[in-house]
């Protein structure tokens, strides 16, 4: 398992999701990726796009302005 | 039927797409959604920067028709391809600089392109005769379908039994008499079939998917091309038309001043590409400066920025300019008059 960054700070929704959802898509299943963004509403989007896509949501955490959240690359 | 059949909905987040979904998930076809993002959506952005939008409960409804559908959603970044849609609408505007009759084909037409790269066998819209004057009307259902290259992989299950029978219908694949002939203005069917399959809380129809179809949004737009002398713009410029008071107090250039907290905190992420100016001795707003602007121009911008400022009725306000180059200088300014400022200024 490996584990990998992505910086969508400054980006708005839904670019985040979007920027998530193409470097998921390069990844395989079970790798981590950890997402880091400013816009607040990244914290229902990128769950929801979780939920819907089949994969594990780890966990969300605040830092100095910053969300980081962390989510585990489903099965295809 | 030995193999199951696959088609992608166009999934907008409002109520009809919702539904033709549903309709033909009903039917047994394995049914994924597809999302298109323009920059221009409504979705999403405004609410992230005002501290009082931030209070309402915000959610992608893209997203949340997916969830109430259980089925994947592709969200597709369409930001580049689009400004020529919105730079060139071959069928022209609607009300404002919404080009919907060309954005509904573009996208039937990236859905066609996505359902030959993934294998699948037709496309689903939530389109209802009627429902809106330009872009669903009798007549433009088919130009939709030939000029997106869709052509009768196209369905719209609310509306099938009033157009001709798709290859879907005419395949088998799905039963044309399980469709619907809903037609016209009235949201009573859709509310009533939202019923049946229990959807609650779904958005309501509002005046459009996105910002075009905003009147004092097109304006802003129009005049950032009027300014720029072509019409041209890039994902910074839309985002920062729905951010602040923009006001133009001279031909070549315009002032983006924010109105509260959020919208200063996101504009400062913008220093390094525009002047900008903010008030030392008051608490006052961030403002950026687009287009070209010399010694005159600053400090008429200075005044403005003071008037928007704590210091409004100060006798004199100190403002700090950054310019592109790294310089800064501290103009001591009289805030101008309220009056003072024509309304033709406001955008
Ligand atoms: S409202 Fe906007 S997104 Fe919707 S069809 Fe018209 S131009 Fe396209």
């Amino acid at each position: 398992m490996t584990s990998h960054r992505l910086d969508a700070r400054r980006m708005l929704c839904p670019l985040p999701v979007i920027r998530t959802q193409d470097r998921v898509a390069q990844l395989p299943a079970g790798d981590c990726l950890t997402v880091c963004c400013t816009d607040p509403g990244a914290v229902h989007d990128i769950p929801a796009w979780c939920r819907v896509n089949g994969h594990e949501l780890l966990d969300i955490q605040h830092e100095n302005g910053e969300i980081l959240i962390r989510l585990r690359v489903g099965e295809e | 039927m030995t193999n199951k059949r696959k088609a992608v909905a166009l999934i907008s987040g409002g109520l009809d797409s919702l539904l033709a979904a549903r309709v033909i998930q009903e039917q047994g076809i394995h049914v994924e959604g597809i999302n298109f993002y323009t920059g221009f959506c409504v979705e999403g952005h405004t609410h992230a920067i005002r501290k009082k939008d931030r209070a309402r409960p915000k959610r992608n409804n893209a997203l949340w028709s997916a969830e109430q559908l259980g089925i994947k959603l592709h969200i597709v970044d369409i930001i580049e391809e689009y400004k020529d849609i919105v730079i060139n609408p071959k069928h022209g505007y609607g009300a404002n600089l919404n080009p919907c009759l060309d954005c509904k084909i573009f996208m039937v037409h990236k859905a066609r392109e996505w359902i030959d790269s993934h294998d699948f066998d037709f496309i689903i819209t939530g389109e209802v005769i009627g429902q809106r004057p330009k872009s669903q009307r009798k007549d433009t259902m088919p130009v939709i379908a030939q000029e997106s290259g869709a052509d009768d992989l196209l369905l719209r299950p609310l509306c099938a039994r009033n157009l001709p029978p798709t290859r879907p219908e005419r395949e088998g694949w799905v039963d044309r008499e399980q469709l619907f002939g809903f037609e016209g203005r009235t949201r009573k069917p859709q509310m009533a079939l939202a019923n049946t399959f229990g959807f609650e809380e779904y958005a309501q129809p509002a005046g459009g998917c996105c910002f075009l179809t905003d009147q004092t949004y097109s304006r802003k737009l129009a005049d950032l091309w009027k300014a720029r002398g072509e019409r041209r713009y890039e994902l910074d410029d839309i985002m920062l038309l729905k951010v602040g008071r923009h006001l133009r107090p001279h031909p070549d250039f315009k002032m983006i001043i924010g109105r509260e907290d959020g919208e200063n905190k996101f504009l400062e992420g913008y220093r390094k590409q525009y002047v900008h100016l903010f008030t030392t001795t008051h608490r006052g707003p961030l403002v950026l400066i687009d287009g070209e602007v010399n010694d005159e121009g600053l400090e008429l911008a200075a005044r403005i920025t003071a008037r928007f400022s704590q210091g409004r009725d100060a006798e004199l306000v100190d403002v700090e300019v950054h310019t592109l180059d790294g310089e800064q200088q501290v103009f001591r300014v009289r805030p101008i008059a309220g009056a003072a400022i024509p309304g033709g200024w406001y955008l």
